[in-house]
């Protein structure tokens, strides 16, 4: 098992404005993190500079190596996948072509120009895992909302990610989907760090292990669900948000 | 039956109709038009991989044509012309006194076929370096490609000495030792040309069902996606481009000997947008689409200024925007639509997926 999630001093500006203001961020190898805050916190800005999307300046380190400065799909082969607000799968494959590219970054030339034979073993594990077992040699366009969801958790399973953040993974999902993918996040984090940004306070207290809370670029709490909850500053955020929107 | 053995029908249908059928059916005047048309469909063939399953719109593709042609020619004029003579035009135009060095190469025959492929993929990799790594895409790399190809027959024509000009290299005689005049040699050129056509199918058909081929759909459809699955799109992109030059210069190289001649006029943005139209036409991300389209356009370009010389490019014109308006998919998506009628579908539980055309390689 490789390290967690080590942030310091992240700052990201847009053109003057600062989306991200000096971050301070521990994640715990295995930990089941998850990032809350209001809109335009600078959740995703996070993760988009982490996984090398936006300049950013200070130190991201995973394990012992830094993240900050590298090509995006350099990031990707130390092992720090990432998920989209908006499902991305590969819509005019099928689910297993989405998987098996998902797995095969590390593939030589010779394998690229032949032909997929079989299922490779990673790839059916990951099938059982979210369960699209059945849906294999289907078009991933033909997949609902939810499916496209856990497919592209799949596909971070498959590439072997020991980090994965998930932007809002289970946005427009339904109770029983909401049920499954936070039993599905469970599973997979232990093994490897899961770092989720979430809105749905339900799900948050049901699956987080542990909770940052990020308000105008900065970390405003961060503990367990019970301690942030209790945390005044974070009441007069939400609640001033809340009342702000209401 | 399985895909593969369907396959293998196919192909083995196409060589009974380009080397049986063709032949005997058609006069040696029209044999040499085909020969002519299979030059396209050879382009096609690559222009089908890099847009229809790379998304890269090249309307540039007249360049390495050009390339694989002038490549060819210089090489057979020179034969022409005998050893340690200059061509036939310098003679005639008098500014050199002796062969310029960059030509000196093309004497040598191997050198010369070489060049004909790796030219032109040697320049669609530099260029293709250059573009892909800076995110150049989508309409912005389509006028770069095209302004490419006007940039070359500029430089063709400006370098009249040389090159030739605008007349380019004409009048060539010989094929490796075989006179071009003479029918039997012509019918074998023709031969050589639809045995290329066929080998270059079958390489574009394991390339479009290998793992690359796969990843080279999801780099269309999904850059940014596929750069977080830990790949860089612009290398996927760029070896679809290469093949492509290749496949084009190798067009190019073989279209002379077919034609005997090869000029900017040929090779400028308006025979490459015409290819273009040949593959959207025929159905750009299938395998014998492009092909078909291609010849189609170019048959269609014949008979009809032979008819009704100045309505060919309305014609072409209006094909275009009712493909591009109302079959995207091109003619060969018909195809699927009539199969999934013929196959009325069970009712499922689900409504049916507004699922696009199935990228399946239909031969």
């Amino acid at each position: 098992m490789s390290g967690g999630l080590r942030i310091r001093d992240l700052r990201v500006v847009f053109d003057g404005f600062v989306a991200v203001d000096g971050v301070d961020l521990d994640v715990a190898p295995g930990d089941l993190r998850f990032l809350i805050g209001p809109n335009g916190a600078g959740k995703t800005t996070l993760v988009d500079a982490v996984t090398g999307l936006v300049r950013a300046s200070g130190s991201a380190r995973f394990g012992e190596t830094e993240l900050l400065g590298r090509d995006v799909h350099r990031i990707v082969r130390l092992g720090v996948g990432r998920t989209f607000q908006t499902a991305a799968v590969f819509e005019e494959l099928t689910v297993l072509q989405n998987l098996d590219i998902a797995a095969g970054a590390g593939r030589g030339p010779w394998t690229m120009l032949r032909r997929r034979r079989g299922i490779p073993d990673d790839v059916a594990k990951a099938l059982e895992t979210i369960g699209l077992a059945d849906r294999r040699d289907d078009l991933a366009g033909t997949l609902a909302h939810g499916q496209k969801q856990w497919l592209e958790i799949g596909m971070l399973l498959v590439q072997d990610a020991k980090l994965l953040l998930l932007d809002e993974p289970v946005a427009g999902m339904s109770h029983e989907e909401r049920e499954a993918t936070g039993a599905l996040l469970e599973a997979v984090s232990g093994e490897r760090t899961v770092v989720v940004i979430e809105h749905d306070m339900d799900f948050l207290r049901r699956f987080a292990r542990t909770v940052t809370v990020l308000h105008a670029g900065k970390v405003l709490s961060e503990g367990t669900v019970a301690q942030v909850q209790a945390d005044p500053r974070v009441q007069e955020v939400y609640l001033g948000h809340a009342a702000k929107e209401a | 039956m399985s895909a593969r053995t369907r396959a293998l029908a196919g192909f083995a249908a196409g060589a009974v109709l380009l080397f049986a059928l063709a032949p005997t059916v058609l006069t040696d005047f029209r044999l040499s038009l085909l020969a002519k048309y299979l030059c396209f469909a050879i382009v096609a063939i690559g222009v089908g991989l890099a847009w229809g399953r790379g998304g890269l719109l090249t309307l540039g593709q007249g360049v390495f044509f050009g390339l694989g042609g002038y490549a060819m020619a210089m090489h057979l004029k020179l034969a022409d012309a005998g050893p340690g003579q200059m061509p036939d035009f310098m003679q005639l135009y008098g500014q050199l006194d002796e062969l310029p060095a960059w030509w000196r190469p093309f004497e040598n025959p191997v050198f010369a076929l070489a060049a004909t492929m790796l030219l032109p993929m040697l320049v669609a990799f530099g260029l293709g370096s250059l573009v892909f790594r800076r995110r150049v895409r989508g309409a912005y790399f389509a006028i770069l490609s095209q302004a490419l190809a006007a940039a070359m027959v500029i430089l063709l024509i400006g370098q009249q000495g040389t090159t030739g000009g605008t007349n380019g290299l004409t009048d060539i005689k010989g094929f490796f030792g075989y006179a071009l005049d003479d029918p039997v040699n012509q019918r074998t050129v023709y031969f050589i040309i639809a045995g290329v056509l066929l080998a270059l199918l079958w390489l574009a058909r394991q390339l479009m069902q290998s793992r690359y081929g796969e990843l080279l759909v999801a780099v269309r459809d999904g850059e940014e996606r596929v750069r977080f699955l830990g790949y860089n799109p612009a290398n996927v992109k760029l070896v679809a481009y290469v093949v492509a030059a290749g496949m084009a210069g190798l067009a190019g190289a073989l279209f002379v000997p077919a034609v005997g001649i090869i000029s900017p006029a040929l090779i400028g943005i308006v025979p490459s947008i015409e290819l273009v139209i040949g593959v959207a036409v025929g159905g750009r991300a299938t395998l014998l689409g492009p092909v078909l389209g291609a010849v189609a356009v170019a048959w269609a370009k014949t008979a009809l200024s032979e008819r009704f010389p100045g309505t060919w490019t309305y014609a072409q014109g209006l094909m275009f925007v009712l493909v591009v308006a109302f079959l995207p998919g091109g003619l060969a998506s018909l195809w699927g639509l009539v199969r999934r009628r013929a196959a009325t579908p069970a009712p499922t539980t689900e409504p049916a997926p507004l699922a696009p055309e199935p990228r399946k390689v239909a031969a």
